[in-house]
């Protein structure tokens, strides 16, 4: 975990030993050290009951959290009510106030903090140009598509520019395209206008495509906090390995670590060097492997430096732009190749075969 | 081909489609039925016919019917001629023998304050019938009102069918002898009074009822499931015991020797008891009291369907508590504001039982005075007159909340 390396100055939002419980026996969140670096676009990813959205809600001001402090831009806002701190919201159904036109919407936080009427003429008029919906102006977002009053919720919660802009799931209620598309737009707006955005998402390919980094939180605990590349390439653990991207899982038990490397023993038989991340000499493993990292050999022409074990072909998915060969090797009866378009020849089922991988793609984890 | 078969084929399948739709239809008037028959009953017959009565004008035609049609022919200038003064005899001794004097001279007081006594005097002191001409010098004989023209336009203006006597005298406006509308003597002036304090009560009730009632709906809508559960049974408590119960605890809650006046005197706040019954204070608490659950219930389901997400959007977008209260959640609750007030404000017009129970004589309200002339004095007439200015007043309210509730919609809903 990367995250205490950052230097304070860069940091806009600080949370230092945060924890919330909610029943006062069950913590929500353990024990929190993040740091939200100035302009960067940083997702909160974890399956449903993680924490991150009692996160999302301690920074927004609607939780307070148990024990610890979180500061934004150094100043301590624990007990700051969410109306002063100045950060922008968007919700996961809008909340759009139902009794006001668009414009109305969008004025809103401009009204409150009492801008002149031409300046907040002005500035309505420039955000809802940036979101393309001038000509919605007058409608009540009851009359708008779901795509539409997400745009709206974006335009209400940026126009008076706040430093930090958080997202509740605002994706999750748009179908798959458009919510492709808005991923795009939430990215320009991003860029063009150089705010610091926290997102919250259980959607890892949203999470993927949009992030400067991604916080992945389990149980309460950011288990890695890191770019998306590295997120997928270099998971620390086997949580993150198994919820970000495709994952094979191999047990077994470390016989030596050498020079970052191990030597695994395989439960179903055999022995894999791996690159040991997460591991003890002696003690048991997850090794994780990549299906994109793993070939398919039928003779004896592989590398010798590649892990070989021996399996069946159980069955060949075509998926257009790849294949999906599902196998069978000792320990693991659905071992997941991804074979990129037209690698299939010459390949068929019930046919013995050898599956090959690099020891620095087969990564020894905890034990699941 | 196609074109043709389709056009030929569009026909039929309208009519399948019509005698499908007739089918559910009838099962759906079937389902209704019994209801659209007991409002008809219960509802309709019952104010059509108390409409009705506001204008009927029945009695003097039955009492006196050649009277009435002797005088059709008259044009209301001067007296009229022998032949009225003739009927007029024949059915005075008529109604005399039959015994519907009474009916008749009461509905002919109304016009003219004394005209019983003419009527009744009258037809006790013609014994025969007077001879074939001598009608009209035989009773200016036995009462000389009947040589006076205000007597028989009397008459006339009460021959019916229809008559707007009731309905003038209601918003305080009557006839003079010449049959123009002109305010009422003050003596008879009371109704727009009493309409006027019927309505004053009814808005403090209903502004008292919506200042309590907001913050108890807002609570309810807010707490966990369980607590609000608990505070919905206080809320519909009333509802469990009867009106008059309700109202009679009051009573002994507030009178002189009752348990405020007895707490605050033995903590020496106050040396005499205060007047807290019998008078508008005890109208306006027992009236609330009573009609508050009708204001906390549509508040609360409207309430109830506000996502707290506005709450936190607004707060989330810099506005302090207040703000959002005022700019967003207060205008979402309206439809509720609405719907609470007009029920209460409509049901407070109409009470009766508790002004009558807990109010001093200043503060009896309308329907006191529809019952006052239903079961004492029998003047069904102006009761139903009362009663269809009050349906009329209710209707416009109604019409008003329609429209205004309507406009809303048309803005796109409150839903999104």
């Amino acid at each position: 975990m990367d995250g205490g390396m950052i230097a304070t100055t860069q940091a806009l939002v600080r949370f230092v030993g945060v924890q919330k419980t909610y029943d006062g026996e069950h913590l929500v969140v353990k024990s929190l050290d993040l740091d939200i670096r100035k302009g960067e676009f940083l997702t909160l990813l974890g399956p449903s009951g993680s924490g991150k959205t009692t996160c999302l809600m301690m920074l927004a001001g609607f939780e307070v959290p148990t024990q610890g402090e979180i500061f934004l831009a150094d100043r301590p806002i624990k007990n700051m009510p969410p109306h002063k701190r100045d950060i922008g919201m968007v919700f996961q159904n809008y909340a759009l106030f139902p009794h006001l036109t668009i414009e109305e919407n969008v004025a809103f936080p401009l009204s409150v903090r009492g801008v002149p009427k031409a300046e907040l003429k002005d500035r309505v008029s420039k955000a809802l140009q940036m979101i393309k919906l001038e000509h919605v102006a007058n409608r009540h977002p009851g009359q708008l598509s779901g795509g539409q009053q997400q745009r709206v919720a974006l335009a209400r919660a940026l126009v008076f520019n706040p430093a930090l802009v958080l997202m509740d799931e605002p994706l999750g209620a748009l179908d798959k395209r458009l919510r492709e598309h808005m991923q795009l737009e939430i990215k320009r707006l991003h860029e063009t206008m150089g705010i610091t955005v926290v997102y919250v998402t259980h959607d890892q390919g949203e999470a993927l495509t949009m992030s400067d980094r991604i916080a992945v939180f389990n149980d309460g605990v950011v288990q890695q906090i890191d770019r998306p590349d590295a997120l997928y390439e270099r998971p620390v653990n086997s949580f993150v390995a198994n919820f970000i991207g495709e994952s094979n899982v191999l047990s077994g038990t470390v016989q030596n670590i050498e020079q970052g490397y191990c030597q695994v023993a395989l439960d179903g038989g055999g022995s894999v060097l791996a690159l040991a991340v997460n591991v003890t000499a002696g003690g048991r493993t997850s090794l994780s492997v990549r299906p994109e990292r793993v070939a398919i050999a039928t003779a004896d022409d592989v590398d010798p430096a590649f892990n070989r074990l021996p399996a069946t072909l159980k069955d060949l998915i075509y998926l257009g732009d790849h294949t999906l060969a599902v196998l069978a090797t000792p320990g693991n009866d659905e071992f997941m190749v991804k074979l990129p378009a037209g690698a299939y020849a010459g390949l068929s089922q019930g046919q013995d075969v050898t599956i090959a991988f690099r020891p620095d793609d087969c990564r020894a984890l905890d034990p699941v | 081909m196609t074109a043709a078969f389709v056009a030929g084929a569009e026909m039929p399948l309208k009519r399948r489609l019509k005698r499908a739709e007739r089918a559910r239809q009838f099962r759906a008037l079937g389902l209704v039925a019994p209801l659209l028959l007991f409002l008809m009953f219960t509802f309709v017959v019952p104010i059509a016919g108390m409409i009705w009565r506001s204008v009927d004008d029945w009695e003097v035609p039955q009492v006196m019917p050649h009277t009435v049609a002797a005088l059709s022919s008259w044009n209301g200038q001067g007296l009229p001629g022998e032949t009225a003064y003739a009927a007029l005899a024949g059915d005075l001794q008529a109604a005399r023998a039959a015994g519907t004097i009474g009916i008749a001279a009461k509905r002919l007081n109304y016009v003219v304050n004394g005209f019983r006594t003419v009527l009744t005097s009258t037809a006790r002191n013609l014994k025969t019938a007077p001879e074939p001409g001598t009608a009209k010098d035989t009773l200016i004989g036995i009462n000389p009102a009947w040589g006076e023209h205000a007597t028989w336009t009397a008459i006339k203006s009460a021959s019916g069918p229809v008559t707007s006597y009731y309905l003038l005298a209601a918003v305080d406006l009557t006839r003079d002898a010449d049959g123009a509308i002109v305010a009422s003597p003050d003596d008879q002036a009371i109704y727009l009074d009493l309409f006027g304090r019927t309505f004053a009560i009814g808005l403090g009730v209903t502004t008292l009822c919506l200042v309590l009632g907001f913050p108890v709906a807002y609570l309810l809508a807010n707490l966990p499931t369980a607590q609000s559960n608990l505070l919905m049974i206080f809320v519909l408590l009333p509802f469990w015991t009867s009106l008059l119960v309700r109202t009679c605890a009051w009573i002994v809650i507030l009178q002189s020797e009752g348990i405020v006046n007895g707490s605050l005197q033995w903590l020496g706040l106050i040396d005499e008891p205060l007047r807290l019954i019998y008078n508008r204070f005890g109208v306006y608490m027992a009236m609330t009291h009573v009609l508050l659950p009708f204001m906390i219930l549509p508040l609360y389901s409207v309430m109830r369907s506000i996502s707290p997400a506005y709450m936190r959007a607004a707060a989330s977008l810099g506005a302090p508590p207040a703000t959002a209260f005022f700019r967003i959640y207060l205008p979402q609750t309206i439809p509720g504001i609405g719907a609470g007030c007009l029920l209460v404000f409509i049901l407070a017009i109409g009470y009766y039982i508790t002004p009558a129970l807990v109010g001093g004589a200043a503060d009896q309200m309308i329907s006191a005075f529809i019952a006052f002339y239903t079961t004492e004095t029998v003047n069904w007439g102006l009761a139903s007159a009362l009663g269809a200015v009050l349906l009329l007043s209710t209707l416009v309210l109604a019409a008003v909340y329609g429209k205004l509730a309507l406009g809303r919609q048309n803005t796109g809903g409150l839903k999104n």
